[in-house]
Parts: structure tokens; C-alpha cells; sequence
């Protein structure tokens, strides 16, 4: 109880407290990041298994995160941390319980919530009117709230909310009241009932995630089924609710940023929550000055953490069935050491459209979030058809192979990435023996779907006019990617013909070959006929080589060049993900501003009736405003580091290449070295 | 060769003349032609142009005085190169094949050079004195080309003849024939493809130094992650760099050994032609001596006559023959060892060539095996 007793004086409220509130901020941002962040998996895979991914998250970290602040404010009323961390109004609580002891302990001891809310409502407002800090406090947080006393002064409906925000709220915490009261005010325990309490508390948001996702209907539907509370509040603890609770839910989304900032690294390596936890102060500056550096950093810890163990191959592309209805399958094989697989090596079989479903459905899932999700190879009608009037002529078995190594690509691309290797739907299609045949995939195959992109792009370029672009990363990172899509595919040209120039080589020597084998066969000086013809023999094998190199080019650049001229549209799609979130925030905005007006001229017009009406729907635009704000700063902050990532990736891809490529070139020149040391001797016998 | 013969009109060595320079003046090539005088360490150098060659060649055809002139198979002369119209290089390689190709007309030089070293060191054209003052007057020949053309016109009337396949009074001199039919439809095609292997290798380095320019335009200097594509970008550079002077190398070497080796023996194999066409000139006209001595021999009064004239017809038919033979012997001999020289020759630059870029390609290999590992 040491910290009620810091508090309790009021003199020092403003000495002591930003620094007390801001530590408990954190421990209760690191809750929300938590609990919103289960709620956003949630909302992310609509696939009816929700239960996994939370269970997956919360099983262990608990501990690291809560001990933590739990350690960091040692000193302080566990029960009050605990209680504060554990609800999502957090700061309310703190306030509230932070000023009545007695009250405080009233609450916690009793089973009946529903009372004392009300009652802490109202009870301290006038020490928290006091209080200037935490309207201080809240105004620094959240930029969107920019005039507080307004707001204040005119939002009994917020206020409403707020009230019925604590209600809703009951529901989580009748759970954690009534069950470890006594667990909490006993103190000697420090960090094992904490424990027992979040997992219970959290099993409670995971059941209710629609609370991140709209806040606003939330709270505008319980403030109706819930008016009793509202009276309950007076007036003067208007001005202080509203701002603590714009506070807590600004505090709410900016837990929401946060988590999907981390969400991708902490779901892929749950023992890596610490970090982010550790530094919870980073979070709130998601400005554009400090997350380079910030998203850098968490690179530079992604490359190293990037070794983890699997081994994906598209193997075996077998014909399955006859006529048009036939399609190919591949043996997907996978080995890992990774312990979300159920085995170290298994191996399923697909057909093309499998994986284009899986694309799908990872576009679906992800794309929204700024990912850059790897395209799969584009559907060839031609190439395939081909194939299926079963003609084993050259082209088309080339035509096989290219798919198969592209698919080959394309699943090592989207393991590859650490988010994306975490669906459900991946490791099903990894590991599931019979998947359910993909559907509509005709529309979204290859060219379909790039054309979809452009028409994306089209749309939105109208868009890129009227965004102006605060972030100069952003702005020149989309002009580089538009540069670098269009030196990539000139040099996809370039390695065309590098390639048909090789093919054409193979030919020639070819002929050539045959020629001097005909003026060797024809010769009559019987040494030099025998070196014509050897040499004939040389010119053969050295076309082989030429082949062999012209394959190796084409697969090593041309495909390489291709996958990445798709990328870059798959990245591009990133940006206008990003652009649309932006979009969206400035149409809520704009609205927001339009209800503001309407509600001044009513003001004017002093029609209270419909006042509220209209602070209702400001209250509700507020919330939208917010969240979208968030959403598109998460989704900056996503994209941000996605291409960062793609930026690496691609630079390591290449550099594979080069190395694969030289290889092949030395391996020719020294076979060319052998071919020529044989032909020498020949040479030189000629009498 | 020419130091065996007493005569010897010629007094620089064969194997020292050059053609060290070309310039080219409008529509005119002028060579410079160096050689080493025999008897003293003292150079010569004269400056000639086509039509000197071309001056030269017919003299050697209209040499007068030398038995058995027309059992000599002459070194083939290139044909003529014509600057100006050979920009279209379609059309220049139609006309000269090989020896359009490599820059500012070496190989032409090569093929040329080629020439005089054969006609030098031939035992009885080396004889001749056109060749010398060709080679040693510093004044151009004489302009008098009044001959110019008459062998030609004569090849031709031949060709004609020929298809009519005629018959060789002489087996040895018919399965000749057949073979150089036969050889210098190969040799031919030969080169044409070979010429047709070394322009794709001339176009693919080509499009190996366009694709290696243009990896340098994506070099991007903003970030760290684009500072390290862009250097991967640059090593990729460098390393179609390479590959392209590879291919330039080997194109190279192709030309200046295996492609002229072939260009010089389908050009020897349709001087064969021609010489082939000499001789049965020679054998019709016994032939038709003969004919001519059987309707004739009534007339008793020039019996003696005729039969002086034929005598020496046949006289001279025989010293032609065993010229002849003496010639295809030659011919053969040289040839193969000619193509063997330039056969040894490009297998040794390819092989050079190969070890060359091998190493270089490890050693890139190398480097980028290490490019992250700082």
C-alpha cells in the first residue's frame, strides 16, 4: 500500500504522479497489447479455430510480460497493478482506486461489481478534478483529442460511453473480482497469482474480441441497455471522466498499433516477447522520425532469429487424370525442425490450383495488414493445355519443370516470411493430407490477378494526388519501387535475350558440328579427317554446354527477374493498402468535422434534444477517427518494415543467384577446358 | 623455299611479309606491306591498294615464258572490299564472309597477308617479277590491266563446260574433281556456319555488355538495404562483364584462327575449281587436235604440219600434267598443313581462353561468396 500512500497526499499530485501513471501505463499497455492483440489474431483468421492462435500466444508469455511490470513497480500495491493491468479501463482504475484506499478495498472485496462502479464513478471526481496531470497525461498521449476542454464540456455523451464502458467491462472484471479477491489483496505472493489472473482475464477477451475492433458500437450499445449508470455520474465528473476515458481508449488503439508493430515477431517467436515488453516506452512514438530506426533495429534481430530450420520442395509434377480435365500434381515436401509441425519431414500433393488458393486466401488474411504476400506463379492456359493433350514434346515438359521450380519458389517465399509462416492455413496446406478443392481461382490466376493489381493501382493513383505525403521514407520508397520495377523488367528483356542469343549458340554450334563432321567424313588426309571429326565430337559436347548454360541463365535470372517483377507488384499492392488506410482516416475525419458543425449549430439553435443525438455520433466519428488513424499507422509501420524486409530478401536472393550462377559458368568453362585439352593432341597429330 | 631455286627472283623472305597497317580513305583501302630483305636485315615497306593485288594476281596469271603455267593452282585473292557499302554488314558479309568481320579490317589484312605469304613462297610464282616489284617498289605497279578480267571470263565459259561433266581423259585428274566438288561445297558451308556460331557469340556479348549497363542503372544509393542490392547488382555487372569479353575472346578467336583457316581453304578449294577448268581447257584442246588431225589426214600436204603442231600440243599437255600433279600434291600438303596450323592454333586460344576466364570466374566466385560475410 506504499503507493496509496504516495498518492494519497494531494499537494503532490503533479510531482508524483505523470511518473507513477506512466509507469503503470506501460504495465497496462503491455496488457493491452496482449489482450487487443489476441483479439486482433482473431479478427484476423475468420476460420472458425480462433482458439489456437491465442492459446498458442498465451500460454507461456504471461509471466514475461506481467512480471515484469510487476518488478518495475515493486513497491506498489500489487492488487492495484494487477487490477489495473487486468482491466482494460486501466487508467480509470487506477485513478479511481487510487485516491479512496478504503473504497479500493472495498471493491476488491466484494462480489458484487455492478454496485461500486457506480459508485467510483462518482466518488472521485472531485480529487481527480484535482488532478490537472491526468488530463495532462491524456492529452499528450493522443494527439487526435486535441481540444480537451471542448470535449469536455460538451460530452456527457462520451461520458455515457465511459460509464458503459466500465459496465462492459464488468464482465471481465466480475471474473477477476470474484474469483481472486483474496488472492489479490494477499500480498506475499508477488508474481504466482498474477499469473492465474490474466489467463483468466484474458480467456475473457479472447471471448469478446469484437471490443478492438468497433469500440464505438460497443459502448453505444451498452450505453443503451446500460442507461442506470449515467445519472449516476454528475455533472462535475464529467469533464474528468471524459478525459480519462478518451485517455484509456486512445490508450486502447495505441495498444492496438503497438501490437501489430510486435504482433508478427511475437508470434513467431513466442520467447522474444520480452523486447518489446522490456521497452513498452518506444511504442507510443510511432512517429515517423524515431521507427526507422526502430523497425531497423528489429531487423537486424528478425535476420538473426531468420535460420530457422525448413526445407520446402515441389517435386515429382505428375499428370492426374486425361483431357481437359487433367491437371498436374506436385509432391510438396517439407523438412523442419520446427516444433509447430507435427513431424519432422512429411510430404502432401497438390495441384497448381492449390497453391493459388492458398494465395488467396493469404491475400484475403493479410494483405489489408501491409504484408507483401509472394505471388504464385500466373496460370498459363497455353502452357497448360499443352499438357493436357499430353503431347511429352519438349515445350512442354519445359513448360513443367519452369512451373515446378516457380511453385518451388513461391512456397519457399511465403515460409520464408515470419508471418505469414504462422497461418493456419499454410501449415494446413503444408501438412493436411486432402485439402478442400480451392474455388474461383480462375479469376485471380496470373494475369488476372496482376491486372487486378493495376486496376488497384489505377484507382488509386487518383488517391496519390490527394494524399500528401507526410513521410518522405514513404514517398521515396514508392517512387524506387516504381524505378526498380522498370529497371527489372528491362533486364528481364536483356536476359531474354541473353538467353534465345544462347539457345541460338547451341543451334549454331550444332550445325556446325554436323558440318565439320561431313568435311572430316569427306576428307581424304586421313589424320586430318580424324581431327575434323573429333572435332566434330568437341563442337558437339560444347553445344551441350551452351544448353545446359542457356537453361541455367533462363532459371537462374530470367525466372529470378520474373518472381521479382511480381513481387514488386505484390509490394506495391502493400503501399495502396496503406494509402487506402489513409483514405479512410481522412473520410472519418472529414465526417467527424461535419458532425462537430452540425453540432454547434445546434448549439446555436439550442435543440437539446438533439444534441445528444449528435454528440453521440461525434463520440462515435472520435472512436472511428482514432481507430482508423491507428490503423494506418499500423499499417505504415507494417508495410514499413515489410519492405524493409523485401529490400534484404531480395538483396540475399540475388546474391544466391549470382553465386548459383557462377558456379554453373565455371562448370562450363572447365568442362570447355577438358574438351579442349583433349582436341589438342588431335590437333597436333595431324601429320 | 625460294632460297632452293638458283633464280631466286625474289629477294625478300616469304614468312616476313606483313601487312602492319590499313587506312582507309573514302572508299579506298591502302595496306601497309612490310617484309625483311633476304640478304641483309634491312625492311621494306610499300604501300599498296586493291587494285595492286588485283594487278599482281593477273600478272601471275599472264606470266609468259613458264612452261606449264596452267597446272599452277594460284592462291586465291580475296575479293574485294568495299568500305562504303559494307556499313550494312549483311551485305559485307555476304560478299567477303569472314573476312568482314573483326575490326578495321584485320582480317581482311590476315587474309591478304595470307596471300602474298603463298604466292611468296609458291616455287615457281615466287619467280615471278610482278611479285617483286610488287613488294619492293615503292611506286605503285603499273596501272596496265588490259588482261583484267580475260581469266575470269575464261573461269566462266568453263563453269559451263564443267556442268556438262566432262569426262577427264586423265582418272586421277576426274577423281580430283569430284572430290574438290565435293570439299568445296563442305568447306563452304562450313563456313558459313561457323561465321554464323561467331556472330551469335558476338551478339550474346553484346547483349551480356547491354544487360551488365543496365544492372548499373539499378544501383540505388538511399538506404543500407539498397546500398547492398546495389552492390550485388554491380558484382553481377561485373561478372556479365566478364563473361562478355569471354565471348568476345572466343568470337575472336574463331575468327582470326579457325575462320580464316576455313574462309582460306573454301577459297583454295574454288581456286582448285578454277585450275581444274584450266586443265580440261588444255584437254579439249588436245581432244580437239585430235579430231581435227583425224579429218585432216587426207590432206597429206599438211600432214607433217599437223603432226609437228600436235606433238608439241601433246608436249605441252604433258608438262601441264605432271605440273599439275605436282601442283595437287603441293596443294594437298600445304593445305593440310595449313588447316592443322590453324587448327592447333584456335585450340590452343580456346584453351587459353577457357583457363583465362575460369580463373577470373572463381575468383568472382570468390568475391561473392564473401560479399556479406564482412
Amino acid at each position: 500500500m506504499a503507493a496509496s500512500s504516495e498518492r494519497s497526499p494531494p499537494p503532490f499530485p503533479d510531482l508524483e504522479e505523470p511518473e507513477l501513471l506512466e509507469d503503470r501505463d506501460e504495465g497496462a499497455d503491455a496488457c493491452h497489447r496482449r489482450s487487443t492483440g489476441t483479439s486482433i489474431s482473431e479478427m484476423d483468421s475468420p476460420s472458425p479455430d480462433t482458439s489456437r492462435p491465442p492459446k498458442d500466444i498465451f500460454n507461456e508469455p504471461p509471466e514475461d510480460i506481467f512480471s515484469d511490470p510487476l518488478s518495475n513497480i515493486n513497491s506498489e500495491p500489487q492488487k492495484k497493478v494487477d487490477a489495473k493491468i487486468s482491466s482494460p479501463s486501466s487508467d480509470e482504475a487506477v485513478d479511481l482506486f487510487s485516491e479512496p484506499l478504503d473504497d479500493d478495498s472495498e471493491v476488491m472485496s466484494s462480489p458484487e461489481v455492478q454496485n461500486p462502479m457506480p459508485d467510483l464513478l462518482s466518488e472521485p471526481k472531485s480529487g481527480v478534478l484535482g488532478e490537472p496531470p491526468v488530463q495532462k497525461n491524456a492529452a499528450r498521449q493522443q494527439d487526435v483529442f486535441e481540444e480537451p476542454p471542448k470535449g469536455s464540456s460538451k460530452s456527457s455523451s462520451v461520458k455515457k460511453a465511459a460509464s458503459a464502458e466500465m459496465l462492459g467491462d464488468d464482465d471481465e472484471e466480475e471474473d477477476l473480482f470474484k474469483e481472486p479477491p483474496k488472492v489479490v489483496t494477499r500480498k506475499p505472493q508477488p508474481s504466482g497469482p498474477p499469473v492465474d489472473v490474466f489467463t483468466e482475464v484474458k480467456s475473457d477477451v479472447k471471448v469478446k474480441p469484437q471490443v478492438k475492433d468497433d469500440p464505438t458500437d460497443l459502448f453505444s450499445e451498452e450505453a443503451l441497455t446500460a442507461p442506470a449508470p449515467k445519472p449516476s455520474a454528475n455533472s462535475s465528473s464529467s469533464s474528468r471522466t471524459n478525459g480519462v476515458h478518451s485517455e484509456e481508449q486512445d490508450l486502447f488503439s495505441e495498444a492496438t498499433v503497438e501490437l501489430s508493430l510486435d504482433s508478427p515477431r511475437n508470434d513467431r517467436k513466442k520467447d522474444a516477447v520480452k523486447p518489446s515488453v522490456s521497452a513498452p516506452a518506444a511504442p507510443e512514438a510511432s512517429s515517423s522520425s524515431k521507427a526507422p530506426s526502430k523497425t531497423l533495429e528489429e531487423l537486424e534481430e528478425e535476420e538473426s532469429e531468420d535460420k530457422f530450420d525448413l526445407n520446402i520442395s515441389v517435386t515429382n509434377p505428375e499428370k492426374v487424370g486425361d483431357g481437359m480435365n487433367a491437371y498436374m500434381a506436385y509432391k510438396v515436401s517439407t523438412q523442419t525442425s520446427l516444433t509447430m509441425f507435427r513431424s519432422k519431414t512429411f510430404t502432401v500433393r497438390r495441384r497448381f490450383s492449390d497453391f493459388l488458393g492458398l494465395f488467396e486466401k493469404l491475400s484475403e488474411k493479410h494483405s489489408q495488414n501491409g504484408y507483401i504476400i509472394p505471388p504464385p506463379p500466373e496460370k498459363s492456359i497455353l502452357g497448360m493445355t499443352k499438357v493436357k493433350v499430353g503431347k511429352e514434346d519438349p515445350s512442354s515438359a519445359e513448360f513443367v519443370e519452369r512451373r515446378r521450380a516457380a511453385l518451388e519458389r513461391y512456397l519457399q517465399r511465403v515460409v520464408c516470411h515470419p508471418s505469414l509462416l504462422q497461418d493456419p492455413d499454410v501449415r494446413e496446406f503444408l501438412e493436411k493430407e486432402e485439402l478442400p478443392r480451392a474455388v474461383s481461382t480462375q479469376a485471380l490466376s496470373g494475369a488476372g490477378f496482376l491486372k487486378m493489381l493495376n486496376k488497384a493501382t489505377d484507382a488509386v493513383s487518383k488517391m496519390t494526388i490527394k494524399m500528401n505525403e507526410q513521410d518522405v521514407w514513404f514517398d521515396e520508397k514508392i517512387q524506387d519501387v516504381e524505378n526498380e520495377e522498370q529497371h527489372l523488367r528491362k533486364l528481364h528483356v536483356m536476359v531474354e535475350s541473353l538467353v534465345n542469343h544462347r539457345k541460338e549458340l547451341s543451334g549454331n554450334t550444332a550445325v556446325f558440328a554436323k558440318s565439320v563432321a561431313m568435311l572430316g567424313s569427306s576428307e581424304d588426309n586421313t589424320a586430318l579427317s580424324r581431327a575434323l571429326s573429333q572435332l566434330a565430337e568437341v563442337e558437339d559436347r560444347i553445344e551441350q554446354l551452351h544448353q545446359e548454360q542457356a537453361s541455367n541463365d533462363f532459371f537462374t535470372f530470367s525466372e529470378l527477374l520474373a518472381d521479382y517483377i511480381r513481387l514488386l507488384g505484390a509490394v506495391r499492392g502493400c503501399f495502396d493498402q496503406r494509402m487506402k488506410a489513409w483514405q479512410r482516416w481522412q473520410d472519418a475525419e472529414n465526417m467527424l468535422q461535419k458532425k462537430r458543425e452540425t453540432e454547434a449549430k445546434l448549439l446555436w439553435a439550442n435543440k437539446p434534444d438533439k444534441l445528444q443525438q449528435a454528440k453521440d455520433e461525434i463520440a462515435e466519428w472520435e472512436a472511428k477517427v482514432t481507430q482508423y488513424e491507428r490503423d494506418f499507422e499500423r499499417i505504415s509501420a507494417t508495410v514499413r518494415k515489410e519492405v524493409i524486409r523485401f529490400d534484404k530478401e531480395k538483396a540475399r536472393d540475388f546474391k544466391r543467384q549470382i553465386i548459383k550462377y557462377l558456379e554453373s559458368v565455371l562448370h562450363s568453362q572447365q568442362q570447355m577446358i577438358k574438351y579442349w585439352e583433349a582436341f589438342l593432341p588431335e590437333a597436333k597429330a595431324i601429320a | 623455299m625460294e632460297v632452293s631455286s638458283a633464280e631466286a627472283a625474289l629477294s625478300v623472305s616469304a614468312s616476313s611479309i606483313r601487312i602492319t597497317d590499313v587506312t582507309q580513305d573514302g572508299d579506298v583501302l591502302t595496306f601497309a606491306i612490310a617484309s625483311q630483305k633476304l640478304n641483309s636485315s634491312a625492311g621494306v615497306c610499300v604501300f599498296r591498294i586493291y587494285e595492286d593485288f588485283d594487278w599482281l594476281q593477273q600478272s601471275l596469271f599472264s606470266q609468259e615464258n613458264l612452261p606449264g603455267l596452267q597446272g599452277i593452282i594460284f592462291p586465291p585473292l580475296p575479293s574485294k572490299a568495299l568500305p562504303s557499302q559494307s556499313n550494312t554488314q549483311t551485305k559485307a558479309l555476304k560478299q567477303l564472309g569472314f573476312l568482314a568481320l573483326g575490326q578495321d579490317w584485320q582480317s581482311y589484312c590476315k587474309a591478304l597477308e595470307f596471300y602474298l605469304q603463298q604466292v611468296a613462297a609458291h616455287p615457281t610464282l615466287c619467280k615471278c617479277k610482278a611479285l617483286d616489284s610488287f613488294l619492293i617498289n615503292s611506286e605503285s605497279p603499273g596501272k596496265q590491266r588490259g588482261r583484267k578480267g580475260i581469266f575470269n571470263r575464261l573461269s566462266q565459259a568453263v563453269e559451263e563446260m564443267r556442268k556438262e561433266s566432262h569426262k577427264d581423259v586423265d582418272n586421277f585428274f576426274q577423281n580430283e574433281r569430284n572430290k574438290n566438288t565435293n570439299l568445296a561445297a563442305l568447306s563452304k558451308v562450313a563456313t558459313e556456319k561457323l561465321l554464323d556460331v561467331v556472330m551469335t557469340e558476338q551478339k550474346l556479348a553484346l547483349a551480356c555488355g547491354h544487360f551488365a549497363t543496365s544492372l548499373h542503372l539499378c544501383v540505388n544509393q538511399d538506404d543500407a538495404a539498397a546500398v547492398a542490392f546495389s552492390k550485388v547488382c554491380l558484382k553481377l555487372s561485373d561478372v556479365i562483364e566478364a563473361v562478355n569479353r569471354n565471348f568476345e575472346k572466343v568470337a575472336s578467336n574463331d575468327l582470326s584462327t579457325l575462320g580464316l583457316g576455313l574462309d582460306l581453304e573454301s577459297r583454295y578449294q574454288e581456286a582448285e575449281k578454277v585450275w581444274e577448268c584450266v586443265l580440261m581447257i588444255a584437254c579439249k584442246l588436245i581432244e580437239l587436235e585430235t579430231v581435227k588431225k583425224g579429218t585432216e589426214k587426207a590432206k597429206a600436204s599438211k600432214r607433217e604440219v599437223m603432226e609437228a603442231f600436235q606433238k608439241a600440243v601433246e608436249k605441252e599437255f604433258n608438262l601441264i600434267s605432271s605440273v599439275a600433279k605436282q601442283e595437287i600434291e603441293r596443294f594437298h600438303s600445304s593445305r593440310v598443313n595449313v588447316l592443322k596450323n590453324f587448327l592447333i592454333g584456335w585450340c590452343e586460344l580456346q584453351l587459353n581462353t577457357a583457363k583465362e576466364f575460369a580463373e577470373l570466374y572463381s575468383q568472382h566466385l570468390e568475391a561473392c561468396r564473401n560479399m556479406y560475410s564482412e
